[in-house]
C-alpha cells in the first residue's frame, strides 16, 4: 500500500536502470535530503551539529570509501585510519605550501595523496589474499602512523607534533577553523558527502562496480572472463583510497580542528570498520545507517541513565560504551549477518507486498 | 656514499666491535620472539581448528593477566589464583562458543574475525569495569618466578640475562613442547587436526565441533595465561598489552596460518631480526621506534614471494 510499485512500468530499458526504478525511493530520498539540508539545521543546537550531525557525515564517507574497497572489491583492508590520515596531512601540507588555494581544492586534491599511497600499499593484493592482505593493509596502518610521529616536516616541525586548523575563508565566510561556525562545517561537509555519495552509487553500479563485484566474488573465474584483475583492484584501491583520504581531510578540517598521528591508529580504522560491516557491506545506504547507530550510541549510553536519574561517572560511561558496541556488533552478525542495510532491504519488501503476505 | 656506509658497513663493524651488546640484543630479541610466537600460537590452534582468524586472542592475554592479579589483590593466595585463573577462561572458553560461535557456524570468514574483533571490544569494557583501567603489576615473586639476574662476562663485556625471562624462555618451550605432543599424539589432539583438514568429514565420523571449538579456546586461553603472566612480568598488566596481539599478526603472515612450526619460527625469527633492526638500523638512521612496523614490512617482503607464508599450507584454487 505505502510502498505500491504497481502501475510503474518501464517502457525502455535506459528507464529500467535509473537511479530510482521505483518512484516511492526518491520521494523518500528527497525527504531524507530535506531534513538534511533544511530541517536539522533549522533545528539542531551547537552541540547536535558538533557530536552527531558532522561527525555521522564524515564517518559514513569515510565508511563508503572502505565499503568500495572490502564490500564491492573484496579486498579486506585494516588501514582505513592510516588512510585518512593521509588525506589530512596531504591537505595541512597543501595549505601551508599554498595558503591562497581554495579549501575544496585542497580537500579534493588531498584524495589523490591518499589515493595514491592506497595504490601503493593495494599492490600486495595482486598476489596475497584474505586474511594475508588484511595483515599486510596493517602494515601501511602502522608504518604510515609512525611516518606522521617521525617525519617532522609533515606538522611543520611544531613544537607540540599535532596539525592545528587555521582560520580558512571562502568566498568571504569561514569554513574551517576555531572560528567557524558548526552550521556552515555542516553544510560544507554535507555538500561534500552528497557529491561523492552520488559519484559512489553511479560508479558501483556501472561497469567498473560489475567488475569490482566480479572480482569479489570469484577472482579467478573473474579473470578467466577476461577481467584485468590488476586494474580491478587498483582502481577499487584507487576510488577507495581517494574518498577515505578526502573523509580523513573532512575529519580534521571541519570536525577535529586539530589531530595527532594516533589520532589515526588502529581504532580508528576499526571503528570505520564496524560502520562498514554493522551498515551492511556492499552496500551504499549501510555506510548511513552505521554510521548514524556507531556515532550516536555513546551519546545515547551517556544521557540514557541521566534521564532515568541513575548516577553514573564518565569513566564508567566509557568502559560501558566499549562494551555495548562489542556486543551489539556480535548481537548485529548474528541477527543479521548483512547488515542494517539489509534490514531496510526487507522492511522494504514487506511494504512493498503489505497488507498481503505473499 | 656515506648514506651506503650507514646502512651497510657500520652496524656490521659496530656488531663486530661490540659482541658482548650484540649478544644482549640477540638475547632481548629472542624473549621478545618467545612471546610473539606464544601469542602467533593461540591464533593458529584457533584457525587451524575453525578458520576463525581470532582476534581477540590480544585481549584474552590481558584478560587472563589481569584475573590472575585482580584475584590476588583480593586476597586469593597467588598459587590458588592460578587454577582459579584458568577456570575463568574455560568459562569464557564456554561462553564464547555458547553466545557468539554457535550461531555463527558456516557465516563466511570476515564475519566470523568481526565478532571476535566485537569479543574484544566486549572483554576491554568487561575487564575495565571489574579491574579497573591503571596499571598492575604481575605477581611474579608470588608465583615462585625467580626475579634476579645473571651475568656473563664474554668477550671481556658483560651479558645480563634476567632470571625471570630466563624461566619465561624455558617455561614457553615446555609449553610449546607439551602443546606438540597434545596435539600430535593424543586423541583430542587427533581430532582438533582432523577438524582443521574438514569440518564436516570430521563431523561425520562423530567429532564434536562444539566441544573441540571450546577445547581449543581453553588452550589459546591458557597460552594467553602464560604469555600475559611473562609480558606482565616485563611491562605490568594493563591494557597496553593488547598491542601485542598486532606484534603477533605479521608473525602469523611469516610462518602461515595454519602451521604451528611457523608461529614459533616466526615468532623468534621477527622477535631477532626487528631487535637488531631497531639497535642497529632503526635508531641511528630512522629515529626509532622501528619495531611498530618492522615486522610488517619484513612479513610483506616474504609474502610477495611466498603467498601462503613460509610454513603455510598451499594455497590451491578451484573455479
Amino acid at each position: 500500500m505505502l510502498y505500491r510499485t504497481a502501475g510503474q512500468f518501464k517502457i525502455s530499458y535506459k528507464a529500467d536502470h535509473a537511479l530510482f526504478p521505483v518512484r516511492q525511493d526518491a520521494y523518500l530520498l528527497g525527504f531524507v535530503l530535506l531534513l538534511a539540508f533544511v530541517v536539522f539545521p533549522l533545528t539542531a543546537s551547537e552541540f547536535t551539529f558538533r557530536a552527531l550531525l558532522i561527525p555521522v557525515l564524515i564517518y559514513s564517507l569515510a565508511a563508503l570509501g572502505l565499503n568500495i574497497l572490502t564490500g564491492y572489491a573484496g579486498q579486506l583492508s585494516l588501514g582505513t585510519g592510516a588512510f585518512m590520515g593521509v588525506g589530512a596531512y596531504a591537505c595541512y601540507k597543501l595549505l601551508t605550501i599554498f595558503p591562497e588555494m581554495n579549501i575544496v581544492i585542497a580537500i579534493a586534491m588531498s584524495g589523490f595523496f591518499s589515493a595514491a599511497v592506497g595504490v601503493l600499499f593495494g599492490l600486495p593484493s595482486l598476489r596475497i589474499k584474505g586474511f594475508y592482505l588484511a595483515i599486510a593493509t596493517l602494515a601501511a596502518q602502522f608504518f604510515l602512523v609512525w611516518l606522521f610521529q617521525k617525519w617532522a616536516w609533515l606538522y611543520n616541525y611544531n613544537a607540540s607534533g599535532a596539525i592545528q586548523v587555521p582560520n580558512i575563508d571562502m568566498f568571504g565566510i569561514t569554513v574551517a577553523g576555531p572560528r567557524a561556525t558548526a552550521m556552515t562545517q555542516y553544510y560544507f561537509v554535507l555538500g561534500v558527502v552528497s557529491v561523492i555519495t552520488l559519484f559512489a552509487i553511479n560508479i558501483t553500479r556501472g561497469r567498473i562496480g560489475r567488475m569490482w563485484k566480479a572480482v569479489r566474488d570469484m577472482d579467478i573465474a573473474a579473470e578467466l572472463v577476461g577481467i584485468n584483475l590488476m586494474r580491478a583492484k587498483l582502481t577499487a584501491f584507487f576510488v577507495s583510497s581517494y574518498i577515505v583520504g578526502v573523509s580523513g581531510a573532512l575529519f580534521v578540517f571541519l570536525w577535529r580542528g586539530a589531530a595527532e598521528a594516533n589520532l589515526f591508529d588502529i581504532p580508528l580504522s576499526f571503528r570505520v570498520l564496524f560502520i562498514a560491516i554493522i551498515g551492511g557491506l556492499g552496500s551504499i545506504l549501510g555506510n548511513y545507517l552505521g554510521a548514524i547507530l556507531i556515532v550516536a550510541l555513546p551519546v545515547i549510553v551517556s544521557t540514557v541513565p541521566a534521564t532515568f536519574g541513575i548516577p553514573i561517572d564518565s569513566a564508567m560511561v566509557e568502559h560501558l560504551n566499549v562494551m555495548i558496541v562489542g556486543a551489539l556488533i556480535i548481537t548485529f552478525l548474528i541477527v543479521e549477518p548483512h547488515g542494517l542495510a539489509r534490514f531496510w532491504a526487507v522492511i522494504r519488501e514487506k511494504l512493498i507486498l503489505w497488507p498481503f503476505p505473499h | 656514499m656515506e648514506l651506503l656506509n650507514a646502512i651497510f658497513v657500520k652496524p656490521f663493524a659496530d656488531m663486530a666491535a661490540a659482541p658482548d651488546f650484540l649478544l644482549q640484543v640477540l638475547w632481548e630479541g629472542l624473549v621478545g620472539g618467545v612471546l610473539y610466537a606464544l601469542i602467533a600460537l593461540g591464533f593458529v590452534l584457533i584457525y587451524k581448528s575453525s578458520r576463525i582468524f581470532n582476534f581477540a586472542q590480544g585481549i584474552m592475554v590481558v584478560f587472563a593477566a589481569l584475573t590472575l592479579v585482580g584475584l590476588y589483590e583480593m586476597g586469593v593466595p597467588a598459587l590458588l589464583a592460578l587454577p582459579l585463573t584458568l577456570g575463568v577462561m574455560l568459562l569464557l572458553a564456554i561462553s564464547i562458543e555458547r553466545v557468539v560461535l554457535r550461531p555463527l557456524v558456516n557465516q563466511p570468514d570476515i564475519i566470523l574475525f568481526m565478532a571476535t574483533i566485537g569479543i574484544t571490544l566486549f572483554l576491554i569494557g568487561l575487564g575495565e569495569i571489574i579491574f579497573g583501567g591503571e596499571n598492575k603489576v604481575m605477581i611474579t615473586e608470588q608465583l615462585g618466578i625467580p626475579t634476579g639476574s645473571i651475568l656473563f662476562e664474554p668477550f671481556g663485556g658483560f651479558v645480563s640475562i634476567e632470571e625471570k625471562d630466563l624461566t619465561a624462555v624455558i617455561g614457553a618451550g615446555i609449553l610449546v613442547a607439551s602443546l606438540l605432543v597434545f596435539l600430535n599424539k593424543s586423541k583430542i589432539g587427533r581430532a582438533i587436526r582432523a577438524l582443521g583438514d574438514d569440518h564436516q568429514a570430521a563431523l561425520s565420523v562423530g567429532i564434536s565441533l562444539s566441544t573441540i571449538w571450546v577445547i581449543v579456546w581453553f588452550i589459546a586461553g591458557v597460552i594467553a595465561l602464560a604469555t600475559g603472566i611473562v609480558w606482565g612480568a616485563r611491562a605490568g598488566v594493563s591494557f597496553a598489552l593488547e598491542v601485542i596481539a598486532y606484534k603477533a599478526l605479521p608473525v602469523l603472515m611469516l610462518g602461515g596460518l595454519e602451521s604451528v612450526m611457523g608461529a614459533i619460527i616466526g615468532g623468534l625469527a621477527i622477535g631477532i631480526l626487528e631487535k637488531l633492526f631497531e639497535i642497529y638500523w632503526g635508531q641511528p638512521l630512522l629515529g626509532g621506534n622501528t619495531e611498530a612496523w618492522f615486522a610488517y614490512v619484513l612479513a610483506l617482503m616474504v609474502l610477495l614471494f611466498r603467498p601462503q607464508g613460509l610454513f603455510g599450507e598451499r594455497i590451491i584454487e578451484r573455479v
